[in-house]
This record gives C-alpha cells, structure tokens and sequence, in this order.
C-alpha cells in the first residue's frame, strides 16, 4: 500500500497551491497583521508615555499652584505684617511728633509767661517805684516843711538804707 | 503549577493511549472490511465519496489529468466506474493500487504522468481557500480599523493571539536575532498545517480528507522547512557541519563526523515528514478503526453490538477531541521544530564564549 510512497500528482499540486498560499498569505496576510499588531503596540506605549507625561504635568501645575498660593499667603502676611508696622511707626511717630510739639510749645508759653511775668513785675516794680515816689514827693512836700522833721528823716532813710544794705 | 503538570500527564496519557489504540487495530479485522473502510478513507482517491444510502453512492467525481503514452487526457472520474476508459483504469492490487494505470506494449501496468484533481487535491485546495480567506479577511480588518480604535475582537482576535502566540513565543524565540525574515513562512506553515488538520477532522464533505495525514503533503512542507534552513544558513553553520569541533581523529582520515552532520540535514527535515504524517494518520485510523467496531460486532448479538456501539461512540468522541489537540499540537511542533532547525542554521561565530 503506498502509504509511504509520495503520489507525483498529489506532490505536483501541493507545491502548487501551498506556493500560491505561502506567495499570498507571506506578502498580503501576515506581515499586515504583524505590522499592525507592532503599530499598535508602539501606539499604546506612545499613550502610556503621554499620559505619564500629562499626570507629571498635572501634578507640576498642582504643585506651581500650591506653590502660588504659599507665596501670596506669605506674600499677604509680610504685607499685613509690614502694613501693622508702618502704621504703628507713624502712630509712634505722631505721638512723638505731638508729645514734642507739646512739650516745646509748653516751653515757649512757660517761656512766654516768665517773660511776660517778668516784664509785668517790672512794669509793676516801676509803677510802684513811680507810685511811691510820687507818694514819698507828696510825702516830702508836705512834711518837708520843718527842718527838724527833714532831718530826722534823713537820718531815719539813711538807717534804713543801711539795714536794708545789711 | 500543579494544574500545569497534570494537564502534561493528560496529554502525555492520552498519547500513549491513541497510540495503543492505533497499534491494537490492526488485529480488529473482522466481516467487515476495516483494512479497505480504514486505508480507503487514508489513501487518496479519485473521487470524494461523501456517503452510500442503501446502493445510492453519492459521491463527487474529480477531474482526472492524465499525460499517457497517448498524450494528454482531461475527464470525470465518473468514466472510470465502468472500468477502461481511453486506455487508463483503476490499478487493483500489484504496485499501483487503486491508482490510474495504462499498459505499455509489454502489457505491463505503467503509470502515467497523473496530475489529477485527487480528493486530497480538492481538499487541499479547499482548506487553502479557507487559509487564505480567513488570513487575508483578517488582514483586512487591519486594513479597515486605525490603529488608534485598539484590538480585535472575537474571530480576528482569536486569529491574533494565535498569530502572535506563534511570533513571538515560537518564531522569536527559536530563531533569535534576525527572526522576521522567517516568520511569514513559520506562521504560514502553522496555519496551513492547523487549518489542514481541523479540516480534516470534520467527518462530512469539505473536510474529512486525509491531506496532512499524506506523506507527499508532510514531505512538500519538509522540504520548504529543508529549504529555509539551509538556504540562508551561515558560514558558522557550515562549519560545523563539515568541519565540527570534535578531536580531529574523528574527521580526518574518515570523516566520521562530518558524515554525520551531513546527514543530520536530511534526517531534520525527514523527521518533521514523518512526524506530522504518522500522526495525522495514526489519528485518522484510530478514530476509523474505533467506529469500525459498531459494524463488526454487528454480527455477534444485539447486546454486545450495543454495549459496543456505547463503547465506540464514547471512545470515538473521546479520539476525536484528543484529536483536535493533536492537530494543535502537531502544527505548534511542526512550527516549533522548524523553527528551532533555522535558529541552528543561524549559528554566529562564538565570540562571546570563547
């Protein structure tokens, strides 16, 4: 029985049509499937990469937003800080400025009415000076009359002068 | 793990046993002509018998194409039925069996150059339009889907991770660096062995035909396999063949090594034929010879014909699932191997180990 033995025909036909498969299927089947299966492959890794990418950069902008937002509340509290400051400064100040003012102003009315005291002393002094001569010259005038009385007051005046002197 | 392991010893059990079974039937001739039900089915034929009712044969009659001593002969081998037709018949026994014959002057039975349409030839031309049809349909897919609207599904996605379970497991793996070169016909070979299997395990008409169980089939296959090994084979490779590094007694005088080598490039290939051919065909016998029981004991009682039958069918069903394993595994290992044979053609210069 030619189990064993190739049949020429059978042999003939399957270089044939196994020749015709192989032509069609080695340049129109696999290669496409293969490519296309490689396309897809570098398609998903490209994908993974972009979104790998997309998620460090959604995690960047997260951080530079938390970022911003730390600096301006720095920012807001260094200004606040700096604004209490200032103002304080220019309270103390004012209040420097006003004590001075004050104080200096006090010096000059003390000032003011040390002279002015002085100068109403004086004016004082030189009208009772005015004043008690014209009375010690109504004084003498009337008692200047008799010598005795002259001298006796002479003499009274010039003790006087003295003790005072004293 | 362990799952793993007891699937192998499934497998590796079910092996021995068809091969058993394959063994064993030989002895189970009875009435009934199982040699003629078995090897009628295994051998070619000119036409394809698809099923007798009663005394109605239906069968397909093939075109025969016949170059005799007389020239070129093109008919249905429905005219061969009555016997002599244009000086070519039906060989019955002697050394052309069941094959177109023609006497020469001599009277001797001669065969003519016989490129038929054999049932194995529709058949193979059949399971190749369907190769083709489902391969090239796939590729259309491709063709019609971007890239961008992600994997296949169902049919084209089953082809897919077959194409690549092949590429990259099989083809990748075994052949190393320059790997692509190789792989249209890698996977060719496998689908074409898959397809031919399957289709032949398919009991009625466009398959049921015994093409990979046909050793001109395996031998076309194995030497396509021969050729891709040693075609682009590398100088290294070469080398080693004639020249291999053994003590060099053992080359020179008698080149008892380089003999060898020499014929491990032809015995390569020939184990591949013989490997796929014995077993496709070993499958189909067994299944045969198993379904072969329900008519022999026909003929000892009701009983035993019935338990038989249940015995058959079971085992029958039981064949033809293991079979279909088989015919994954014989086009994986026919890949495999062929694979493996062109990774050791491609044999660099070991720079690396020295």
């Amino acid at each position: 029985m030619g189990l064993l033995t190739p049949d020429p025909g059978l042999l003939f036909w399957m270089v044939v049509v196994f020749g015709i498969v192989f032509f069609l299927l080695a340049k129109f089947g696999f290669p496409v499937i293969i490519k296309m299966v490689d396309d897809r492959k570098t398609y998903i890794d490209n994908s993974l990469k972009a979104a790998r990418e997309a998620n460090a950069q959604l995690a960047n902008v997260k951080a530079e937003g938390e970022k911003i937002l730390t600096q301006a509340r720095e920012e807001q509290a260094r200004i606040l800080k700096s604004a209490t400051e200032t103002r304080d400064k220019i309270i103390r100040d004012a209040q420097d400025k006003a004590r001075l003012e004050g104080e200096r102003l006090m010096e000059e009315m003390k000032k003011q009415i040390e002279t002015e005291k002085e100068s109403a002393i004086r004016d004082i002094r030189r009208q009772v000076a005015l004043i008690s001569v014209g009375v010690a010259e109504k004084v003498i005038r009337t008692k200047l009359a008799d010598g005795k009385e002259q001298t006796e007051l002479i003499s009274r005046l010039v003790d006087e002068m003295v003790e005072s002197s004293k | 793990m362990k799952k793993v392991r007891y699937i192998w010893t499934l497998v590796l059990l079910m092996v021995f046993t068809s091969g058993f079974a394959s063994a064993g039937t030989s002895h189970e001739e009875g009435e009934v002509d199982v040699n003629e039900l078995v090897f009628g089915h295994i051998n070619d034929a000119y036409s394809w018998h698809i099923v007798s009712i009663g005394d109605t044969h239906v069968t397909i009659p093939l075109p025969v194409i016949v170059k005799s001593s007389t020239g070129w002969h093109v008919f249905s081998s429905e005219k061969l039925n009555e016997g002599e037709y244009e000086g070519l018949y039906i060989a019955e026994g002697g050394a052309y069996d069941g094959k177109i014959v023609e006497r020469n002057a001599a009277g001797e039975e001669v065969r003519p150059l016989d490129i038929s349409i054999t049932k194995n030839v529709l058949a193979l031309i059949i399971n190749s339009a369907i190769l083709v049809w489902i391969i090239l349909g796939c590729a259309r897919w491709y063709k019609k889907h971007p890239v961008e609207n992600g994997a296949p599904k169902g049919g084209v996605g089953m082809i897919e991770s077959l194409v690549l379970m092949v590429y990259n497991d099989v083809i990748k793996a075994c052949i190393g660096p320059d790997y692509q070169k190789y792989a249209p016909y890698l996977l060719t070979a496998f689908f074409f062995v898959l397809v031919n299997n399957l289709m032949g395990l398919i009991p009625f008409f466009p398959g049921g035909a015994n093409v990979t169980g046909n050793i001109a089939i395996t031998l076309v296959l194995a030497l396509f396999t021969f050729f891709f090994t040693n075609a682009f084979a590398t100088k290294e490779y070469w080398k080693e063949v004639f020249w291999p590094e053994v003590p060099v007694w053992l080359k020179a005088p008698i080149p008892m090594m380089p003999v060898i080598e020499f014929f491990g490039l032809f015995t390569k290939p020939f184990a591949l034929m013989i490997r796929l051919f014995a077993n496709i065909m070993a499958g189909h016998a067994a299944i045969l010879s198993l379904l072969a029981i329900i008519f022999i004991t026909v003929k000892i009682g009701p009983l035993i014909n019935g338990t038989m039958t249940f015995v058959s069918v079971a085992f029958g069903i039981f064949m033809t699932a293991l079979e279909v394993l088989v015919a994954f595994i014989q086009a994986y290992v026919f890949t495999m191997l062929s694979a493996v044979f062109i990774g050791l053609s491609r044999v660099k210069e070991k720079e690396e180990k020295e």
